[in-house]
């Protein structure tokens, strides 16, 4: 379905933007309400359930036990996935997933993999055969814009919620201990931060109808030490270097307070 | 015999009378039972007992004044979304007559108008027109989506409601049937007039809400409003839609 | 046993619901332009459904998209719920549920039934009654209500049944395994039973949504 913005909306929104206020009374630097919750399905290892405005995102964690891959023997894998439903927005079509779908899966996965969440080395079980693999699955529940924060932020706190089972290994086989638990091993917690640029300002956490009529999209996603571990720019039209550093500037600063909700 | 009460919350399924009274909107009849085929407030007037629903389609009818967006330019129509299951098409010789002109130079696509339903055949599709006061392009200002069936609630009794919104923001506001409303005004009293009609769609249903929205008012505006001289009747309007 | 209405914002209508280890979310767009013109009707709206389970819902993960068993669902569900739906009102139209299961334990096409349904209420779409489904089943040689999922593993039959309850029509009904006629009766009777009490959770949830009833 292709969603035409009235030329009054685009006009509305970008008018306040230009005078630094937003259509719902934000400030350009202020994220929408958020709120988190995590162990909310108990079949899962790991769950959360992240909301940002009315966005509202679905995160499972399950491991399984498989083989590495072929060029790091003794490290874990993570395979991100994702699904927009179809009922979080009329534009979101039943099917394998789009090509928005899999960007956000791929994006949320560089971040938490370049910003080393989890101690893959940690997962090995037995070099080059058995190792866990966590398989992390967004479900996208209600889109109402910038779906990538949500979703690093409800990952993160998914995966600190989950706990695995005890694997052992007794002649060469692995014995896993239902009964027994340990907690994933964290390192980092990597957040990401999404600015939206509309008439040539730059607004974080970009409602639906932001998104909508922006110009350009960039997500930073950033580890705890201010070092960067991903970044991913979307939108038709470019950005200059000086928005990507003042967004870069931003990202420093509300990564930290984004982090307090994993507390 | 009658089994609610005027202004019950009802849901589908619901046995609401038995045949000695009427089917009104949003009832039907199931052997000797009139019952609910909605979630809303059940309305009793004389014998006939309708059912206002609380959430609705907005579903065109002939002589509606609706507020729509061009989606698409064909050959010798403009289409529309008029937030509704259907959408209208607007012919171009409403707009130039008999002469052939370029469409888009009237109308693009992205362009709000303010329509009249012209007509409305069996399969639903939706012819509009613009020949009428008023009627015409949008420039500027804000839009804000409803659910149509509070429409009625928005504007009041004798327009009391959507008057009194009018005259304290200052702000031009027109209201289709559709559940769509137009404001335009200082852009501050925009967003005020904004938040005010959207508290009136979340608590359409409830009473004492002309207070409620007088209250807000000040306090969103700083200042005082004077009280309307006139009693404003609590009652929710019903509104004038045939079953 | 919990049920909410108007939980998602997108959405025209939505619920969720939880009862024994489940947890369902059901959704409804619609009525809402078709545009597959081959499934139009040009006298009635169409009833489209997706029953999809979370690949985090069940102890091991379930690979994303839609098996063969999801299929049959989301084709029961729509062949149950449509019965009830005043689908003439609306031509040219189709109205749209999704049910996603979060989490699964035994019951699910019964517990999606009746979530959607009250998600097509709360959307505000005109029905003849509310649908409620339930299952009654067959386990350790007893007739009983409500199967979990090891019951339903180990037992001896299923019996899914959804019904409108003002009259007690049936739509749908389904069984798998072994009973005898008597047996059958009933079960078939403890559902309907079931059923009822778990339209009360509906209606309320419904209300719910909106507060004290208007004074």
């Amino acid at each position: 379905m292709v969603n035409i913005v009235p030329e009054i909306t685009r006009k509305s929104i970008t008018e306040l933007i230009k005078k630094g206020e937003r259509a719902d009374g934000r400030s350009p630097n202020d994220y929408r309400d958020i709120s988190l919750e995590v162990g909310v399905i108990e079949k899962a290892e790991g769950s959360a359930r992240v909301k940002m405005g009315n966005t509202q995102i679905m995160i499972g964690i399950k491991p399984q036990i498989g083989e590495p891959f072929a060029d790091t023997p003794n490290v874990g894998v993570l395979m991100t996935n994702s699904e927009l439903l179809p009922m979080a927005s009329p534009t979101f079509e039943p099917g394998p997933p789009d090509e928005r779908s899999v960007e956000l899966a791929r994006v949320v996965d560089r971040c938490l993999r370049e910003g080393e969440v989890i101690d893959l080395e940690k997962l090995c079980i037995i070099e080059g055969e058995k190792v866990w693999m966590i398989f992390l699955d967004l479900h996208v529940l209600d889109y109402d814009g910038n779906l990538m924060d949500a979703a690093v932020l409800g990952s993160v706190a998914a995966l600190l919620n989950t706990k695995i089972p005890v694997a052992k290994v007794e002649e060469d086989n692995v014995v896993i201990d239902e009964e027994n638990s340990v907690e994933l091993p964290i390192k980092e917690k990597p957040l990401m931060c999404t600015f939206a640029k509309i008439g040539g300002e730059l607004v974080i956490d970009p409602s639906l109808d932001e998104e909508n009529i922006m110009d350009a999209r960039i997500s930073i996603g950033m580890r705890e030490d201010g070092s960067l571990c991903a970044m991913q720019k979307g939108g038709e039209m470019p950005l200059t270097n000086e928005e990507i550093k003042e967004a870069i500037n931003i990202t420093s600063q509300k990564t930290k307070e984004l982090r307090e909700h994993l507390k | 015999m009658i089994f609610v009460e005027d202004k019950n919350l009802v849901v589908p399924g619901d046995v609401l009378a038995d045949d000695e009274y009427h089917t009104g909107r949003g009832t039907f009849r199931d052997g000797n039972k009139i019952c609910s085929s909605l979630v809303g407030l059940v309305a009793v007037r004389d014998k006939k007992i309708s059912v206002i629903p609380l959430q609705s389609k907005y579903i065109p009818k002939r002589g509606d004044v609706v507020i729509g967006e061009i989606t698409d330019i064909r050959f010798s129509m403009w289409n529309l979304d008029i937030n509704s299951p259907y959408s209208g098409f607007l012919p171009a010789s409403d707009v130039f007559g008999k002469e052939k002109r370029d469409l888009n130079k009237a109308f693009d696509v992205g362009d709000v108008l303010f329509l009249r339903v012209v007509d409305v055949d069996e399969v639903k599709k939706v012819k509009l027109g613009l020949k009428g006061r008023g009627l015409g392009k949008f420039r500027g200002g804000i839009l804000i989506y409803i659910t149509p069936t509070k429409v009625p609630r928005l504007i009041g009794k004798k327009g009391s409601m959507i008057n009194m919104i009018k005259d304290e923001t200052k702000c031009d506001i027109i209201v289709g049937q559709n559940g769509v409303v137009w404001v335009k005004g200082e852009p501050e009293m925009e967003r005020v007039a904004e938040k005010v009609i959207n508290m009136i769609e979340d608590q359409a249903h409830t009473s004492g809400l002309t207070d409620r929205v007088r209250n807000m008012l000040y306090e969103l505006l700083g200042k005082e409003i004077e009280e309307e001289k006139e009693d404003v009747e609590e009652e929710v309007p019903e509104p004038d839609i045939e079953e | 046993m919990k049920i909410e209405a108007g939980v998602l914002e997108r959405a025209d209508g939505s619920a969720y619901l939880e009862i024994g280890g489940n947890k369902v979310l059901a959704a409804v767009y619609g009525p809402r332009e078709l545009h597959v013109r081959r499934i139009m009707r040009p006298d009635m709206a169409v009833i489209r459904c997706r029953y999809n389970m979370a690949p985090f819902s069940v102890g091991d993960r379930k690979r994303p998209g839609p098996d063969r068993r999801s299929v049959e669902i989301s084709k029961i569900t729509a062949d149950a719920l449509r019965p009830a739906v005043f689908l003439e009102k609306f031509p040219r139209s189709t109205i749209d549920i999704f049910i996603e299961i979060l989490e699964a334990e035994g019951g699910t096409r019964c517990a999606g039934i009746t979530a959607a349904s009250v998600a097509l209420a709360d959307a505000g779409i005109p029905m003849r009654d509310l649908v409620v489904s339930c299952a009654a089943g067959k386990a350790n040689g007893n007739v009983v209500l409500d199967l979990s999922e090891n019951e339903d593993k180990e037992g001896e039959a299923d019996l899914p049944v959804a019904i409108m309850p003002r009259s007690g029509e049936i739509t749908l009904l389904q069984m798998d395994g072994h009973l005898t006629s008597e047996e059958f009766d009933k079960a078939l009777n403890l559902a309907v039973e079931g059923c009822k009490k778990i339209n009360e959770a509906q209606k309320e949830a419904i209300k719910n949504r909106y507060g004290e009833e208007n004074g």
